[in-house]
């Protein structure tokens, strides 16, 4: 196929799962936002006004990136691993397969898909935040980028969780017993300078330490990391999920006999 | 003349152990209406997984319109269009979209495939349920919904496993006259299916696929050929009360007035009318009993398993 085909193609799957999470909005895009709203008027508000200050801003200011993120990765991950599940589940991944559509952009297709979900629920989460906080952006590039570049990652781990599963418990585990946890200790509620050193270095083998701090470095300009090494770390995950998802898909695991 | 498919010495040995194709060969010609007739079991689908890409083969080749699956397998998809067995589409999808996603992931411009949609969707008789879900779809319908689906991108050679399973006869009959049509246009089709009716009036070639062995592999004209007997059943102007004596062939009655004559090949029907005419018995009507295919493929299948 050249490459106007492949585009046709990788647009064709783009507007299938947008098309898909926008259908379901009921499912997909308000839980997050009656969620993040709970956050913001529990933590935020009522625990927060008592919690004071934070890494040098008020509570709710600085747990609003955090929540922000949070809801990006779990619903990036979220639609992926349930729409190329139920894609399996259903079998009509068979109309992909037998097109002559490489691996590679049915993969872009599924990772752009769970990156448009990933992306309206952070901007309407970020809309519900401003009815509790101020909210201006320090570094507009490192905030824009690093929302994208987190919603690639867990895209990629949503695809590849789908990939292996067989069963709707399968989709489930890995959000519920590694995602959350790993979020919730990935200092959106807290800065990891609060924690005893050796709590510290635990903390700093959680990627999702990283884009938190990178993506509240870049609107509120402060972090307990190093941003240029959390990019450097973030892009190496999208390379090394990238090239394991596409090998899954060019061996044919679970979705070839 | 071009072959539309080429298979040889395929091999597919599943993860269990068990061996669903034993090395067969395989000729389509361009053009062809072909049926593919085995057993539950017998390494059909398997053939038509490997052929589309959706099993990979343990060993062997295949090559579609003279593109080889392992190197040129974009082209060789391109040239293909595929109505499985199972419904393999999103139930919660409008039916057109069903189709016009589908000819995008072959690169189909909305446009072009909007068009395209239309009219294969008219066609098929689907065009007023276009805005319908496909959960709400009745089963003929949707297996129609896949033929469209298959056809969108006009490919050259048409795959259908079982296309008319749990179709009633008269959206059978409209299925048929729609595949002879595309046929007599051009595309080439290949076919699975239980009823051997349909394979004996549809189909030019056939191939008998059993155990992973293709046992038979040849035109329909000979193919029947080979059928020795023939069983026709005569409706009688008149109640008989004892099976009337027709020279030696085997008779029976069906009821008091239907009479069951067994007729050897050589054997022409006038010596039959003649006799029951000099028994002053008429003969109001006649048809063939049994399908003549069904009656080879048992034969071919049992003898295959006596082996």
């Amino acid at each position: 196929m050249n490459g106007n085909l492949l585009w046709v193609a990788f647009s064709t799957i783009v507007v299938k799962e947008i098309r898909r999470f926008t259908r379901i909005w009921v499912q997909t895009l308000i839980p997050p936002a009656i969620t993040m709203t709970l956050y913001f008027i529990i933590f935020g508000n009522l625990i927060g006004s008592r919690i004071g200050e934070m890494g040098g801003f008020d509570y709710m200011q600085y747990i609003v990136p955090g929540l922000i993120m949070m809801s990006v990765i779990t619903n990036s991950y979220g639609n992926v691993v349930s729409s190329f599940f139920g894609t399996k589940f259903q079998r009509h991944i068979e109309e992909l397969l037998v097109a002559p559509v490489p691996n590679w952009v049915i993969l872009a297709g599924y990772v752009i898909g769970g990156v448009a979900r990933g992306l309206a629920v952070g901007f309407i989460v970020t809309l519900l935040s401003l009815f509790f906080t101020d909210l201006s952006i320090t570094h507009p590039f490192v905030t824009l980028s690093i929302l994208f570049l987190t919603a690639v990652v867990f895209s990629l781990g949503g695809f590849i969780n789908a990939i292996y599963a067989n069963s709707f418990d399968d989709i489930a585990v890995v959000p519920t017993f590694i995602l959350t946890p790993l979020t919730y200790l990935g200092g959106v509620f807290y800065s990891i300078s609060l924690l005893p050193e050796f709590w510290q270095g635990v903390s700093q083998l959680n990627p999702i330490l990283y884009m938190v701090n990178t993506f509240r470095y870049g609107i509120l300009g402060v972090s307990d990391i190093d941003v240029t090494f959390a990019f450097g770390m973030i892009i190496l995950f999208i390379a090394v999920l990238g090239g394991f998802a596409l090998h899954l898909l060019n061996t044919g695991k679970g979705i070839r006999s | 003349m071009e072959l539309a498919l080429q298979i040889r010495g395929l091999e597919k040995t599943y993860g269990n152990g068990f061996k669903a194709l034993k090395g067969i060969d395989l000729d389509v010609k361009q053009g062809d209406f072909f049926a593919l007739l085995g057993p539950n079991g017998a390494g059909k689908s398997t053939t038509l997984g490997i052929v589309t890409s959706l099993v990979n083969k343990t060993n062997g080749s295949v090559s579609v319109f003279g593109h080889n699956i392992d190197t040129d397998l974009t082209k060789a998809k391109l040239c293909m269009g595929i109505v499985p067995q199972e419904f393999n589409f999103n139930f919660f999808e409008k039916v057109e979209d069903i189709v016009v996603t589908q000819a995008g992931y072959y690169g189909i411009p909305s446009a072009i495939a909007k068009e395209r949609a239309e009219h294969y969707l008219k066609s098929l008789g689907l065009w007023d349920k276009r805005e319908d879900r496909a959960r709400q779809l009745s089963g003929g319908m949707k297996r129609r919904l896949m033929i469209a689906r298959a056809l969108v991108h006009n490919p050259k050679l048409l795959i259908l496993d079982e296309p008319t399973a749990g179709v009633d006869i008269e959206l059978r009959r409209s299925m048929w006259e729609f595949l002879t049509k595309i046929n007599e246009e051009g595309t080439t089709i290949i076919l699975t299916t239980h009823y051997l009716e349909e394979a004996e009036s549809l189909c030019r070639n056939i191939a008998i696929i059993d155990q992973g062995d293709i046992i038979q592999n040849s035109s329909m004209k000979s193919l029947l050929a080979k059928l020795n007997n023939e069983t026709f059943i005569l409706d009688l102007d008149q109640d008989l009360k004892s099976v009337p004596d027709l020279e030696g062939l085997e008779a029976r009655l069906v009821d008091e007035h239907t009479l069951e004559v067994d007729l050897p090949k050589a054997h022409g029907l006038n010596s039959v009318f003649a006799r029951l005419s000099a028994q002053n018995i008429g003969v109001l009507s006649m048809r063939n009993k049994a399908n003549r295919l069904e009656e080879l493929f048992v034969e071919l299948v049992e003898h295959k398993g006596a082996k």
